[in-house]
């Protein structure tokens, strides 16, 4: 589904990824972890598409295309969807009208009618239910005077409402309580299938007791430096990110 | 990439949809202005002696006033009076008694602009009906539903048939909230005014339906200077929209008006607004002046009068819509969106006068900048000694897109009572970078997560619009900002 290969993409004049290679199936649950700085964020922006970040080296291909051509939007289109680490306020646009923008343009770009508003409904209503998410917040302002905890709520019930085939969770888990967390993660997980592949990018081990993935890859100075399966991410949690460094140097 | 062309191709397209002239027969008056002109006005409309004395003192008043230039945050080259045409009528100019009688290429002008004229087609329909009074350059061609308001007293008509048929109402409220010598475009418009549309509501009458005067200039080299009076008597209530276009010439076109407004006890007037008069060409040539002067008077005790405004055309707007709060317990409000792009400027705000006591206003105004505009809010709130407990709150937010536009906020404030309270909020910001990828990141693109979050952000304004104008103003908005973000 996705194919990364040497990927070398940064901000104007600091590369910050020296060559990332990854390959992901639908179905799949791919964690990457690493420390501070080592590029976790820059790889899920270069992915969404985000204006300033740069390209140098490598592909990227999404179910046979070039992502890397794409504008953000039409990524989007194509079943990436990226949960914000900071989620963006925008006041006066109801939670509601924003995603039905947004599952109506996804809809017009596969060739479908746009849904009618009692199905669209019926299904924010499903959706909600994943998320313990309340009536009440659909249809405030989108993300405007939400909890830290809601925010992250609001990504994972976007992300169900527009049923993406790659999503990638970009520190989903950073300012999270230990109950937001376990909310988070449920919502996750019964979004698992065969067809969907999911990028959870995280600092810690933590948030891979919930969501238990197929793989672990390590990132530090823009490179993956050690892959393996989920028992890595406990290796890592006793041991630090030194140790794997240390090793990968030695 | 074949989408890319069709987002380019509708953006080219849809820049300004109505300006289009109409092939229409028009009787004119010769260009220039003078005190035969006036005469001539006054008896092309037949108009008695009382009305012609009016117009000459405002006449005689204008001659020995300045044109004020250099107060408002505007700058636009002096106008040359002797070069306008202030009178133009379709022909023929006899009483019309049915819709079949008018020119048909008229019907088919205000048909392009989706304003039906035909009254059973809203009736049937399921939408709540609107009666409209259609005004083209100087004359008002027609009035719908006239016969259904009046069975209930109401009285909606042009303002020149008011004065022959309701010359004991026109008289007692013509200038008494906006007198001649208010200022310099207010003397003009008393002088020269043609037409416009007139409106009573009697004691205890719930108007039942939205009245709606359209405005349209379509002869070169026309001003239009239309004069508008609507007065809610006891305990009445009206809901009025007035919609505005022209087409796009070269040369600038000057629209003068003035409008009225007077409530009485328990009166409420709510008057609407969505101007989109040709805003002039990408370099800034053409488009309308827009000099109007906009009062309304609550003269008694819980009279309320609302200002919603969505200003998204002419080159200049120069517009305060403001309430004297009279009476008691009086209400004004004013709700304003002012977008500016290209080379647009505009100067425009509320003046909210307390008198009375317990008297109460509310101003919102968002203003919206773009390309290399000017938008600037001017508002003025008085409480006069003696208004006891008057409170006013004020939000002025500006948004800019771009770095080339002006956003200017200019909030005068005169206390002269202690027990007023007053509240001024303002805000400057800008669309995000961050708000921009989110929507797209969402599969929204630019252009349409611009609409998204400019509409976000004047929703208070649009929540005060009759549901068909929200409707109509949140597109508008898209098309005037089209091409504003890289």
């Amino acid at each position: 589904m996705l194919s990364i290969k040497n990927l070398h993409a940064g901000i104007p004049g600091n590369e910050i990824l020296k060559g990332v290679n990854l390959e992901v199936k639908a179905g799949e649950v791919h964690a990457i972890m690493g420390p501070n700085g080592s590029g976790k964020s820059t790889l899920s922006s270069v992915l969404a598409g985000r204006e300033n970040y740069e390209v140098s080296k490598g592909s990227v291909t999404f179910n046979e295309k070039n992502l890397l051509e794409m504008p953000p939007e039409e990524r989007a289109r194509e079943g990436v969807f990226l949960a914000f680490q900071y989620p963006v306020e925008i006041p006066g646009v109801s939670n509601i009208n924003f995603l039905k923008t947004a599952i109506n343009e996804i809809r017009a770009h596969r060739g479908q009618p746009a849904l009618e508003t009692k199905d669209f409904l019926k299904r924010v209503k499903e959706k909600q239910a994943l998320v313990e998410l309340q009536g009440t917040l659909a249809n405030r302002s989108v993300n405007e005077g939400f909890s830290g905890g809601e925010k992250k709520r609001n990504e994972i019930f976007q992300m169900a409402v527009l049923e993406p085939s790659l999503c990638i969770l970009d520190e989903t888990d950073s300012g999270l309580d230990i109950d937001a967390l376990r909310i988070v993660a449920n919502g996750v997980n019964k979004l698992r299938s065969k067809d969907r592949a999911f990028v959870v990018i995280t600092h810690y081990q933590r948030l891979l007791d919930y969501i238990v993935p197929d793989f672990v890859h390590v990132l530090s100075n823009g490179r993956i430096i050690k892959s393996g399966g989920k028992e890595l991410a406990l290796e890592l949690e006793a041991k630090g990110y030194d140790w794997i460094k240390e090793k990968t140097e030695a | 990439m074949a989408e890319k062309n069709d987002i380019l191709e509708e953006h080219i397209s849809s820049d300004y949809k109505y300006g289009f002239t109409s092939d229409i027969d028009m009787d004119t008056a010769p260009k220039g202005l003078s005190e035969e002109i006036v005469r001539f006005i006054s008896k092309k409309k037949n108009e008695p002696e009382w009305m012609l004395e009016f117009r000459l003192k405002a006449y005689r008043h204008w001659l020995k006033m300045e044109e004020p230039r250099y107060w408002a945050h505007l700058n636009y080259p002096k106008i040359n009076y002797q070069d306008i045409i202030f009178y133009a009528a379709p022909k023929p100019k006899k009483e019309l008694a049915s819709l079949d009688e008018v020119d048909p290429e008229l019907l088919k002008t205000f048909e392009k602009l989706g304003i039906s004229l035909e009254e059973q087609k809203r009736l049937s329909g399921v939408q709540s009906s609107i009666a409209v009074d259609a005004v083209i350059d100087s004359v008002s061609v027609k009035t719908t539903f006239k016969e259904v308001l009046a069975e209930k007293g109401i009285i909606f008509c042009s303002f020149s048939e008011a004065v022959q048929e309701h010359p004991e109402l026109i008289k007692k409220y013509m200038g008494s909230v906006v007198p001649y010598t208010d200022n310099y475009f207010a003397a003009l418009n008393s002088a020269v005014f043609t037409d416009g549309s007139f409106c009573y509501i009697p004691k205890g009458v719930r108007c039942p339906m939205e009245l709606s005067t359209y405005f349209r200039i379509n002869t070169a080299g026309t001003g239009q200077f239309e004069r508008t009076l609507i007065i809610a008597d006891e305990n009445a209530y009206v809901s009025y929209l007035e919609g505005c276009t022209a087409p796009m010439r070269d040369e600038n076109q000057l629209h003068a008006a003035v409008v009225e407004i007077a409530a009485h006890k328990n009166g409420e007037v709510k008057y609407s607004t969505v101007q989109n008069w040709y805003p002039g060409d990408k370099e800034g040539k053409g488009g309308i002046y827009n000099f109007v002067t906009k009062r309304g008077i609550c003269l008694e005790e819980n009279a309320k009068i609302s200002w919603t405004q969505v200003e998204t055309g002419s080159a200049i707007t120069w517009k305060y819509p403001s309430v004297i709060l009279k009476g008691d317990h009086s209400v004004g409000e004013f709700y304003s969106v002012a977008v500016t792009n290209n080379f647009q400027q505009a100067d425009t705000g509320t003046k909210m006068l307390h008198i009375g006591q317990n008297t109460r206003s509310t101003i919102v105004s968002k203003g919206i900048s773009a390309g290399r505009s000017n938008n600037s809010y001017r508002g003025l709130v008085r409480v006069s000694k003696g208004a006891k407990n008057a409170r006013n709150f004020s939000q002025c937010d500006s948004l800019l897109m771009g770095d080339k536009c002006g956003a200017h906020t200019f909030p005068y404030i005169e206390i002269n009572d202690k027990t007023a309270v007053v509240e001024h909020e303002a805000t400057t910001s800008k669309i995000g970078e961050d708000q921009l990828f989110y929507c797209q990141q969402r599969g929204i693109d630019k252009e349409k997560a611009v609409g998204l979050i400019v509409n976000g952000y004047c929703r208070e304004v649009f929540n005060q619009l009759p549901m068909e104008f929200a409707v109509e103003a949140q597109k508008l908005l898209a098309v005037s900002l089209e091409g504003s973000v890289g």
